[in-house]
């Protein structure tokens, strides 16, 4: 992954004096509520219900194991002893002191990490797929492209202070596992007629109030232009993205309002001049940035191994697991692997500063001490020989990290909600636990299948409920707490966006909500078909009429 | 004491202020709302300037002035010559749109000053309006903030064209001084350094 040179180690280290400096002048009055806000949320730090929440930036969901070890440090020393993976690949701490948030981020660089740019309104930490580099399905690895964007939009000064957040992904696979068509600017690298490589964006995508699926604004882009690219799509947003509504700032607004074709004139006539600056991507510097990336020092195995076989033959537990948790690899022997942060009953995403020490040692000992962290809020060992996985297993069994669960009705997608953020209509947590303990037999989630069920505690859409296969909306109706349910959203490259099924059910309901749900797909189904197939043929109205029914007995 | 910061060849200092900026007087009509209108999208919720108000500007005679842009267009036989002695700056608001400048003078450059007004921090159009004027219309000459310019805001500032900076009145502009350099070797390039970092330095293979 990227190591820091001097210059990536000196910025960071201005900005904790910096913020150092910013925090000293809040406590001692000379900076009012207003002006530190976009201070410290552009430094990750919300204040939040019971304490402030800061949020550390894990660059496209790359994490070193000494980096997660000191993630493990920090949490212990400043926090209750855990953090919270986010739905960005970031790690969210819920406890800190806004004193102690210097030394957070003093401790943070030595481990060339910080919390630059991770909230407020600015270009946030970029997003990609979880098996990036590693995926049998990767056309291009666009780590190095991502890497240069996070270099470029590290302090860029021209748009420090957008109408509101700016979300940007990338991916280059041919199925789509970095939801590019929900952020503000998605990238999707392909090699086009000429093998060369380049980019497919995609504008005015996102979540949030007003749920919108980006269009592309271009089909084919040099990969040298990404940045002037972006920096064109972006002066256009800064100068006329609204700013006197927060609901209606986002680029999608604007993208809408003016009309995709409008937009994209506008951004052409605005790239004319930056095309060719000095800001476009030189061949030296993708070389230099992509050799951290390079292919890991491989052993020369064979495609199969004996002793694996035998272990899935002879261990039905283990089996069970490399079922869910184990990923097919570029590298004939290898896998990449799920640590599960959603064990049934616990916060998903959570993980303890122990858990974070354990799963640092299992990177260096199976997997080149890299890790990465996934929008669905779980671990991955991206590089595990075939031979390493039965011992691997073990050892995040006794860590609490291998529930057998991943892309089950349990592997829940859920932000912090009101438990924690002050932005939160509802509690989320606390369904995602009854849901998973309603559904704790592992035959019958196996049966059920391939399903994403995603909580979010507000509108915000942290928990990304417009595009779980069954979303779960926290509501505010007089005070009171409830939870409106979509069927039918998608990510991937056939992204949806869900549709309400009906009124909202309190939070009681909900296990039982979803019980319906899934009734009415196990009756339904056709052989082959996964519960979001069942719904995009047979529309919502099975399962609005089976959730409604009143005093049915269920045949 | 002076609160305006000024950069003169990279080397910032406290200055005094030799330009007179001109208000316009204030208006009874209330702010236009534009919600949900497409074509005066910008416009929206900002207040638009009036005939009344523009004929109503005191413009003294002598000295020299920054002058609101509406002003400055619709008046501009009264200080022609004015003009050709650098005794005429603009100013403009940060929704209000550039290219009525720029089509209304043609040489930006006879302007000795350019000034933008940002009525809240937060506001980050005022950046690209910086980087526009430097680098789509070429102004050379000083370029200045003011309104609600504070300290934390200065970096990029700096960075998007801007020369000098009108902070705050209950703000100390001599301690915001050191926050013009928070950070000294950049990744990208802007107005201030155009290369990037990886065209600055040989960061190694």
């Amino acid at each position: 992954m990227y190591k820091y040179d001097e210059i990536d180690q000196q910025i960071v280290d201005e900005r904790v004096t910096q913020y150092r400096d910013q925090t000293r002048r809040y406590l001692a009055g000379e900076l009012s509520e207003d002006e530190f806000r976009p201070l410290r949320l552009q430094n990750g730090l919300y204040i939040q219900r019971q304490a402030p929440m800061l949020r550390i930036a894990v660059p496209y969901g790359m994490l070193s194991s000494k980096q997660l070890r000191k993630l493990g440090d920090i949490s212990k020393k400043y926090d209750k002893g855990y953090g919270h993976f986010s739905t960005r690949q970031n790690l969210q701490l819920n406890w800190p002191k806004l004193e102690d948030v210097p030394e957070i981020l003093a401790d943070l660089a030595t481990v060339e990490m910080h919390a630059i740019q991770t909230s407020g309104n600015c270009i946030r930490n970029i997003t990609t797929d979880q098996f990036v580099g590693v995926a049998p399905d990767e056309v291009i690895d666009p780590r190095a492209i991502a890497e240069i964007m996070r270099q470029w939009s590290t302090f860029h000064p021209e748009f420090a202070l957008l109408p509101r957040k700016f979300k940007i992904a990338v991916s280059g696979t041919k199925n789509d596992r970095a939801l590019v068509q929900a952020h503000d600017i998605g990238l999707e690298f392909y090699r086009d007629s000429n093998n060369q490589v380049a980019i497919k964006v995609w504008v005015g995508g996102g979540l949030g109030r007003t749920p919108i699926l980006g269009t592309v604004i271009r089909e084919h882009l040099e990969w040298q232009h990404a940045l002037t690219y972006c920096e064109a799509v972006i002066r256009v947003y800064n100068l006329h993205g609204r700013r006197d509504n927060i609901y209606k700032a986002r680029i999608k607004i604007l993208v809408k309002a003016l009309g995709i074709d409008e937009f994209r004139q506008q951004v052409e006539a605005e790239w004319a001049h930056l095309k060719d600056t000095d800001n476009t991507i030189t061949e030296a510097e993708l070389a230099r940035v992509a050799q951290h990336f390079d292919a890991m020092p491989y052993e020369n195995v064979p495609a199969h191994d004996a002793s694996f076989d035998a272990a899935i033959a002879s261990n039905p537990a283990f089996a069970a697991w490399v079922k869910r948790c184990v990923h097919a690899h570029k590298q004939a022997g290898y896998r990449a692997v799920t640590l599960s942060l959603k064990p049934h009953g616990q916060a998903p995403g959570d993980i303890s500063s122990e858990q974070m020490w354990a799963v640092a040692d299992l990177a260096d000992e199976y997997s080149f001490g890299e890790l990465r962290s996934s929008h669905e809020q779980n671990l991955i060992l991206a590089d595990v020989k075939l031979s390493d996985l039965f011992a691997l297993w073990e050892k995040a069994r006794a860590n609490g990290l291998a529930s057998p669960n991943i892309g089950l009705l349990t592997d829940i997608i859920c932000c912090p909600g009101g438990d924690f953020c002050s932005l939160a209509n509802a509690k989320s947590i606390p369904i995602a636990k009854a849901i998973q303990m309603q559904f704790d037999n592992l035959d019958y989630l196996h049966d059920i299948g391939d399903i994403e069920l995603n909580i979010s505690g507000c509108m915000n859409a942290c928990g990304h409920h417009h595009v779980g296969h069954i979303g779960i909306l926290g509501v505010d109706k007089d005070g009171s707490e409830w939870y409106q349910v979509t069927i039918g959203g998608k990510q991937g490259n056939d992204a949806s966006i869900g549709t309400v099924i009906g009124p909202s059910f309190s939070a009681d309901e909900m296990p039982s909500v979803v019980q319906k749900l899934i009734e009415v797909y196990i009756q339904e189904r056709t052989p082959e078909e996964r519960f979001i197939d069942t719904v995009r043929r047979l529309g919502v109205a099975p399962f609005k009429a089976h959730v409604y029914a009143k005093n049915e007995v269920v045949a | 004491m002076s609160n305006l910061i000024k950069l003169n060849n990279g080397v910032a200092s406290l200055v005094e202020d030799d330009w007179t900026l001109i208000q316009l007087p204030a208006t009874q009509v209330e702010e236009r709302k534009q919600a949900g209108k497409v074509v005066l999208f910008k416009l929206t919720g900002e207040a638009t300037v009036t005939d009344a108000q523009i004929a109503d500007t005191v413009i003294p005679a002598t000295g020299k002035i920054i002058l609101p842009l509406s002003v400055f267009i619709a008046r501009s036989d009264e200080f022609k010559n004015r003009i050709a002695q650098g005794e005429i700056g603009v100013w403009l608001a940060t929704h209000e749109i550039l290219e009525n400048l720029t089509q209304h003078q043609a040489d930006l450059n006879t302007l000795p000053i350019i000034a933008i007004f940002v009525e809240r921090f937060a506001d980050g159009r005022i950046f690209s309006l910086g980087n526009l004027l430097r680098t789509r219309f070429g102004f050379k000459n000083e370029l200045r903030a003011f309104g609600d310019v504070l300290r934390d805001q200065l970096y990029f500032l700096k960075r998007s064209g801007f020369t000098s900076y009108l902070v705050r009145a209950d703000r100390s502009a001599q301690e915001a001084i050191a926050s013009l350099n928070d950070f000294t070797k950049p990744y990208q390039g802007a107005v201030d350094e155009p290369r990037p970092v990886f065209k600055r330095y040989n960061r190694g293979a």
